[in-house]
């Protein structure tokens, strides 16, 4: 058998495999924090507890509505995107003047709320979201056997990356939105309505949370508390990619999926904190991040 | 009532000793017996105790009619939010401020070891229901309080040993790696191979993990016949939800949880959990006595009862009844009293409590039903065998509490 | 002659006057600081000293640098480990020396943070700090000494210089007290000196302080290594106190709180992160006990929204701004 490291290739070609599943989930959630750093220049901590109620209105919406995981698909994120509309018109508008600190401890504040509320509410131990039917099982792939839905996660998340990639970098929107990124007073001045595009923006990186969260449920227990500890390591992502930029953000989070399973082959105990080790190693030779610009 | 005649009869006759013995003059401290409920009640472990078991120590209270010899019961309760200082500070000023005569609740042993420290030092008085440390009444065991329902002895003991019995001789272990894992590790490691199977791997994950896919698939490639699950809470739920997304067990393999509640297997259901082995001190649909008493609590609450919630309304109940008989809620009268008399109700089978403050009653073997065989949301579990009370836990001979003579 | 002296004496005297009230202000706080173990329950006054002393030590940062670190729990946590077990395991060393370890260790932690951290600004800056406290964590759960989600117990008070038993919760709360005044005498002296001004320029706008000739790296990492050093000194003080170190300390939420302390209370003034910690540390003991007993994490994130939205000067930065408008 061939071996690397110690580990058989089999094996090791199962765990590069898994860490790209998990990589592409990291990559959809920083792309979300990306996207509205990009134009709000808000850390948004609430985006673990959006990423938690996209998973919550999936269940419930099984629950009590009887929607399948399909339209969930479709419609939790368009829901909790527009509940994130509702949040940036009314709230974080208010304090877009400030320095952006106070936005990270307003939306710090606002994970605390949902979080503190689903909990008394439901619970922590959560409930199990079932695995669509046509998902279900597994392919044998010779060197490991994947379940569907794994391969599922890892498409649907490299797609909607890809499409979200393609808006901003080759259509019209997404030049207002890279030039608004970049001067908003002059958008103004050119007769685009730049609050609209700011709400839009953050419905969108909501919506992307969200959408994380549907592809979550049948993988994870759905709990009020799922979002805050992941949350953690999307932030150290970003910030190895470099805060706002769309391709950093993607890259970067396959590219720590990947090492994180490697880490656990060679060195589980480590698993968690490779990511930051990585961040403090990636901060020391480029402050900026990976693909960020220094200013 | 709840506690049957045979209870009733010896607690009688021990206090009728006590008063003749020249007890007489035994009083209660003040004008209630005040009792503070002490848990998570929003955070990690809120769903095995918090809440739901508030309602179990009220419903113990009502059933023994609001007043102990005509003084009034109070109930004080409060959130530790899982923080040892907040557990600490509150018993503090519960004991300094509002005489508070018995702590009930206490679920992470974080707090747990605070507060007896606590009690310790101001002559207090706790029983400790949802925590799993064995250390609680190990090198920290006090006079001053009492564990109920279980802890990790019995749990690795009794899983461990029944499943190497059954023939599941090779094992994987994943090991939560901090204190805690690494104790239950060695404790399964110990009961494993002095059964005569033997550990063929595992690994170390760190504390939390949500996504355990990688250990899973180490643990397929091992060819062990045990995957067994050195974790607790959010970590063992992943873990075994991640093993059945994975087919582990349609490849043959076992899983064996060694800290895992009722509402642990309600939240992953049964297709996730079924065949599932494991150790609890109660099940509601165990017996008559257990059903009557669970379907009074789903009335109020709208769920079944876990262990620990069982075992909230038990200790409550014994307590009072000490405090009945004795007429005084002196700490160390009680304490003794409560230790003189055995334990058989709803909950406990064969309990008494021990020099070191456990509280040993039979244990149950369990696995969990497959999805064909559930009647009903809450029928999960099918009771296997017993585990006689003095096999279960740590025999006092091999204890380091301070209590005990060795 | 008589023209200057007419122009500055109502300068210098309303100079003297604002100190005179300065000083009454802070013999009237030591006054009642003083009786309050007799009308209030020592313990609790332990822990809101302790909170205050941790959230004054994060308000150098943030409220004199601009520098808001969302990783100040590793601090706590680092000095409550460490004089914990040092006091544990060697008992004949007396608490004073358990906390000066402590603090050291929290002051070594900071020089390596701050020097990774000092690089960046804004935002930047709270995450990097977020993230490296995140590795700490991570330490001190795995780590065989702290006795993982057990926390750490069992840590004597011991006898102060070796003569003066701190068992009593009463000569416990005084020199907690005397701690406290310590570091709040240090943290007073750092802001109205040569030193805290330059912080301020280089809050206000750095790359004026750097055109100045000021080596503002150095200043940001003084400063933030005596905000780290501080911190370790209430979290060593606070194990002390409680005889035990936990997890909790550690946790990012940790680092959440001590912001919403110095929020509530008012950042970059010196007694608001005082207020705003007897204010969150009552609030968390009172509600915990109350039918919203489940509610405190909602309710904490109210008032962080609240203050965030329309509060942002804090309590004590509202009281300044009306005494300011209604004494001028």
């Amino acid at each position: 058998m061939t071996m690397i490291f110690g580990v058989p290739l089999a094996v090791f070609m199962g765990q590069l495999m898994l860490g790209l599943i998990n990589g592409a989930f990291y990559a959809l959630l920083s792309l979300g924090l990306a996207v509205i750093f990009g134009l709000l220049k808000i850390v948004n901590f609430a985006h673990g507890a959006q990423y938690m109620l996209g998973a919550f209105a999936a269940l419930l919406g099984l629950q009590y509505l009887g929607l399948d995981y399909w339209v969930a698909l479709l419609l939790v994120p368009l829901v909790v995107g527009g509940l994130g509309m509702l949040i940036e018109r009314f709230i974080l508008r208010r304090i877009a003047h400030l320095d952006h600190l106070y936005g990270l401890l307003l939306t710090f504040g606002l994970a605390l709320i949902f979080e503190g509320s689903l909990i008394n509410l439901f619970g922590v131990s959560g409930s199990s979201y079932p695995t669509p039917a046509a998902l279900q099982g597994g392919v044998n792939l010779g060197f490991m056997f994947l379940p569907t839905y794994r391969a599922w996660v890892l498409v649907a998340a490299l797609g909607v990356c890809l499409a979200t990639w393609f808006i901003i970098e080759r259509t019209r929107l997404g030049a207002y939105l890279r030039a608004g990124t970049e001067n908003p007073a002059l958008m103004q001045a050119f007769g685009v309505n730049v609050p609209q595009l700011i709400t839009l923006t953050y419905g969108f990186g909501v919506a992307l949370a969200a959408f994380a969260g549907v592809l979550a449920a049948p993988l994870y227990p759905v709990s009020p508390t799922m979002g805050s500890s992941l949350l953690i390591v999307v932030f150290a992502v970003v910030v190895i990619g470099g805060m706002g930029s769309i391709l950093g953000a993607i890259v970067t989070g396959l590219a720590m999926g990947l090492i994180e399973g490697l880490t656990k082959v060679y060195y589980p105990e480590a698993a968690n904190t490779v990511i930051f080790l990585v961040m403090v190693v990636v901060l020391m030779l480029r402050p900026a991040g990976l693909f960020g610009k220094e200013t | 009532m709840t506690f049957d005649r045979k209870t009733l009869a010896s607690s009688i006759a021990l206090a009728a000793a006590t008063l003749m013995a020249g007890g007489a003059q035994a009083q209660m401290s003040d004008d209630a017996v005040r009792i503070g409920y002490l848990a998570d009640m929003s955070g990690t472990y809120r769903d095995l105790a918090g809440p739901g078991g508030l309602e179990a120590l009220e419903m113990a209270v009502e059933d023994f009619g609001g007043e102990v010899n005509g003084t009034p019961i109070e109930i004080f309760s409060a959130d530790d939010r899982n923080s040892a200082d907040v557990g600490a500070n509150t018993v503090r000023g519960w004991i300094d401020e509002e005489n508070v005569d018995l702590v009930a609740g206490l679920v992470a042993s974080s707090v747990t070891i605070a507060v007896t420290k606590v009690l310790e030092a101001n002559d207090g008085l706790g029983i400790v229901s949802g925590s799993a440390a064995s250390s609680i009444t190990d090198e920290h065991c006090t006079p001053n309080h009492i564990h109920w329902v279980y802890d990790t002895y019995p749990l690795a003991n009794g899983t461990a040993k029944a499943v190497v019995e059954q023939g599941g001789d090779s094992w994987f272990m994943l090991t939560a790696d901090y204190a805690f894992g690494h104790a239950l590790e060695g404790d399964v490691t110990r009961v494993v191979e002095e059964n005569g199977g033997e550990i063929v791997g595992g690994v170390h994950h760190p504390f939390p993990t949500s996504d355990f896919s990688s250990y899973i698939l180490q643990a397929q490639g091992s060819g062990a016949k045990i995957v067994g699950l050195a974790n607790a809470g959010s970590d063992t739920v992943n873990a075994i939800t991640t093993a059945s997304q994975f087919g582990l067990t349609q490849s043959g393999q076992q899983l064996a949880g060694l800290l895992i509640f009722l509402n642990d297997v309600h939240a992953m259901g049964l297709e996730a959990t079924q065949g599932l082995l494991l150790t609890t001190g109660w099940y509601w649909d165990m017996d008559d006595q257990a059903r009557e008493w669970a379907e009074r609590y789903f009335e109020r609450v709208g769920r079944m009862p876990t262990m620990v919630q069982a075992g909230i309304y038990s200790s409550t109940t014994h307590y009072l009844n000490a405090v009945a008989e004795q007429g005084t809620d002196d700490p160390e009268a009680i304490r003794a009293a409560m230790a003189e008399a055995p334990i058989e109700d709803f909950f406990a089978r064969n309990g008494r409590i021990r020099e070191d403050g456990r509280m040993v009653h039979d244990m149950y073997l369990a696995q969990v039903k497959s999805p064909e065989a559930s009647e009903g949301e809450w029928d999960v579990y099918e009771i296997l065998s017993t585990i006689p009370a003095e096999e279960a836990y740590r025999p006092l001979a091999e204890s380091q509490c301070k209590l005990v003579n060795n | 002659m008589m023209g200057t002296s007419q122009t500055l004496t109502p300068a210098l005297r309303r100079r003297r006057q604002a100190k005179l009230r300065r000083n009454t202000l802070y013999l009237v706080l030591v006054a009642i600081g003083l009786v309050a173990p007799f009308v209030a329950y020592p313990v609790f006054l332990m822990k809101v000293l302790c909170f205050a002393l941790f959230a004054c030590a994060f308000n150098l940062l943030l409220g004199y640098a601009g520098l808001l670190s969302f990783g100040h729990a590793a601090f706590l946590a680092t000095g409550g480990y460490f004089t914990g077990i040092m006091l544990a395991s060697y008992p004949g060393l007396t608490p004073e020396l358990g906390i000066l370890i402590g603090t050291l260790a929290a002051v070594v932690l900071g020089i390596l943070f701050g020097a990774l951290a000092i690089r960046r600004q804004g935002i930047y800056f709270a995450m990097v700090t977020l993230a490296l406290a995140q590795m700490v964590y991570f330490f001190f759960v795995q780590a065989p000494f702290t006795g993982g989600e057990d926390g750490l117990h069992g840590v004597p008070r011991g006898e102060l210089f070796g003569v003066i038993s701190l068992r009593s919760n009463v000569a416990m709360y005084y020199f907690v007290f005397a701690v406290f005044l310590i570091g709040f005498a240090v943290i007073q002296r750092a802001v109205h000196s040569p030193f805290g001004q330059v912080l301020k320029a280089i809050r206000e706008n750095e790359p004026r302080a750097v055109s100045l000739g000021y080596n503002v790296d150095a200043y940001k990492l003084l400063a933030f290594v005596l905000s780290a050093g501080l911190a370790g000194l209430a979290g060593s003080t606070k194990t002390v106190v409680f005889q035990l170190a936990s997890l909790t300390d550690a946790h990012w939420h940790m680092s959440g709180e001590v912001i919403l302390m110095t929020l509530l209370g008012g950042v970059g003034t010196l007694f608001g992160p005082v207020v705003g910690a007897g204010l969150v540390v009552s609030l968390q003991t009172q509600l915990a006990q109350s039918p919203l007993g489940n509610w405190v994490s909602v309710i904490l994130g109210a008032i962080f929204v609240i203050c965030v939205l329309s509060f942002r000067s804090g309590i004590v930065g509202e009281i300044q701004k009306m005494v300011r408008k209604n004494f001028k």
